[in-house]
């Protein structure tokens, strides 16, 4: 895009070449102070007492403390990821190759499957609140149609909000991955499509040697949104299992709101932050070194 | 007999039909999965108590808005206000600051252009949480703690990238040569972007700012922890559920899903679009 957008810029742009910058600072300055300086205040509020000391308090209770969930909030927040992504990935893969297709109606569909983009996980949360508590749809229809003779109990059992929350996610987030294949899906040219016809290619292979490698660096940036965007999960482990299921961000929330410990709540999310960061870096060397084998 | 090669074979019917029966089949799963935990919510959240505690009614019939107006009451009338507060101001200083950025990327080229955006791109996807803690103490010292112009502020922070990257690609997406010709006739490079480029976009940008204002909408984390009193809506739901009964959870429910689904049936088509540019 930056190749194409430079061939139609005239000349005379071109040699004002400090305008750029001054239309790019107004962004550069309220990213410094919005976000670098609370980066480095959230290391000092962390690292160093109300005097300006270095300390460990603030680790030794992460780490040490009888009441800090730390390496439960770890364990939970990646399990999360691991459980959740793969099938987030798949189910909105096969989504996108089902839209692709053409039938009537498929507007309204399309809307309707990215309708939970639009709502925020507190509401997710609550929504399956609704279709999974004791008197919930879920348990209703199941009691109806004779397959259960009792409610299914979520809420309140460990491993059952784990899966409640599992099924809000995929719910919920799938659509983003979704869209991003589904517009990498899209922008594949009908002529490779055409082509492949020409020459006899099966369904299969079309999908081996047309779809899936085209595909993929859409199916990267999804994959890495997701992986980012699943070490931030809050609203709907908060609403669906508060602290029976720990998460960082839950963490850095109560201790933030209710243990009044700014130093601690800096932490949790500096390892957020950390987490993401090295993740994000760890997906884009492997991606790179792939692009490299593949001769791109 | 001369007409043998146009018609199918029998299995060749039998194919197509299987295959539209199974296409229909998984959109109708997609669908029913996603659309009706938004109905049921809809209708439990309006259903008669005595409806909703009998095991035998699934689908309630008799309806009150008893609990979404105690809701209300309770604060989340106020929170929705608040709320819709908060995204006015993350789009106005977004757009006010996003925007010269991003048609220096469409229409410039500049040493260090590739490495400003992919400093964009990246900032998109980190976790901007991290800065509600220490925004906070910031806050306290700046008089901005529990405001609404403090949770926009740190929402701009959010939305910045997106809007950047919106926006360039809507502007990048308005020929040049319309500005070019503009410029011809008189009119000066800023001019030329109100009274050409800007139009041209206009669809798309507000296309970007009901995106930045459904960004605003669902953020909570930030929110929360910005605000004591003056909470927005997911804010303001999120302290209120733990401990409240399940007809207020619903009702929270309610009224944070009807703005949503207004928002894509006006304007689902440029919103799939737009997702489709951002989280590329």
């Amino acid at each position: 895009m930056t190749a194409k957008s430079g061939e139609n810029i005239p000349l005379s742009i071109k040699i004002s070449n400090y305008i750029p910058y001054l239309l790019l600072l107004p962004t550069l300055a309220y990213m410094l102070f919005f976000i670098g300086y609370p980066l480095v205040e959230g290391v000092a509020l962390a690292f160093f007492d109300e005097q300006g000391h270095f300390t460990w308090a603030n680790v030794n209770y992460l780490l040490y403390d009888p009441g800090s969930l730390f390496w439960d909030a770890l364990k939970y927040t990646i399990l999360l990821a691991a459980v959740i992504i793969p099938i987030q990935v798949s189910v909105a893969f096969g989504l996108a190759l089902l839209f692709n297709a053409k039938f009537p109606g498929k507007n309204l569909a399309l809307y309707t499957v990215i309708l939970p983009l639009t709502i925020s996980d507190v509401a997710a949360g609550l929504i399956w609140y609704v279709m999974l508590g004791q008197y919930g749809f879920f348990n209703k229809l199941l009691m109806d149609l004779g397959i259960i003779s009792h409610p299914i109990i979520f809420f309140g059992i460990k491993n059952m909000e784990f899966l409640a929350i599992v099924m809000t996610e995929v719910w919920r987030a799938t659509a983003i991955v979704f869209v991003i294949i589904f517009a990498g899906l899209q922008m594949i040219s009908h002529e490779y499509y055409e082509a492949a016809e020409v020459f006899g290619a099966t369904t299969w292979q079309r999908f081996r040697y047309i779809i899936f490698p085209l595909l993929l660096p859409s199916l990267q940036a999804a994959l890495i949104i997701r992986t980012l965007f699943a070490f931030q999960i809050f609203g709907v482990v908060w609403t669906l299992a508060g602290r029976d299921i720990p998460v960082l961000a839950g963490e850095a929330y109560y201790a933030q709101t209710t243990l009044l410990r700014p130093g601690v709540a800096a932490l949790y999310a500096l390892i957020i932050a950390a987490l993401s960061v090295s993740v994000g870096a760890i997906y884009i060397k492997f991606f790179k070194a792939k692009y490299l084998e593949a001769g791109m | 007999m001369s007409n043998e090669k146009i018609l199918l074979s029998r299995g060749d019917i039998i194919r197509y039909y299987t295959y539209r029966i199974i296409l229909a089949g998984l959109v109708i799963i997609a669908v029913v999965w996603v659309a009706l935990p938004f109905i049921m919510t809809i209708l439990y959240a309006l259903a008669d108590p005595a409806q909703y505690y009998d095991p035998r009614v699934i689908i309630p019939t008799s309806y009150t808005l008893k609990h979404v107006n105690q809701l209300l009451i309770l604060g989340a009338y106020q929170a929705t206000i608040n709320s819709v507060i908060v995204a006015l101001i993350t789009i106005g200083f977004s757009f006010l600051i996003g925007l010269p950025a991003g048609y220096a990327f469409a229409r410039y080229r500049f040493r260090g252009k590739d490495s400003l955006k992919l400093f964009i791109v990246a900032l998109r996807m980190f976790p901007m949480m991290v800065i509600a803690v220490p925004l906070l103490v910031l806050y306290f010292k700046l008089g901005l703690a529990d405001t609404l112009i403090g949770i926009g502020l740190a929402h701009t922070s959010m939305a910045l990238p997106f809007v950047i990257l919106i926006t360039s690609s809507i502007i990048a997406g308005v020929r040049v040569d319309y500005e070019e010709a503009a410029m011809v006739f008189g009119l000066s490079r800023i001019g030329a972007f109100f009274r050409v480029t800007l139009p041209l976009a206009l669809p798309g940008l507000t296309a970007a700012a009901i995106f930045t204002f459904i960004m605003s909408w669902n953020e909570v984390f930030i929110a929360a922890v910005l605000s004591f009193q003056n909470r927005t809506l997911p804010a303001f739901i999120l302290n209120l559920i733990a401990g409240s009964t399940d007809f207020i959870k619903f009702a929270g429910a309610f009224i944070m899903v009807i703005p949503a689904l207004i928002f894509v049936f006006i304007a689902g088509k440029y919103l799939v679009r737009m997702w489709g540019i951002t989280l590329k």
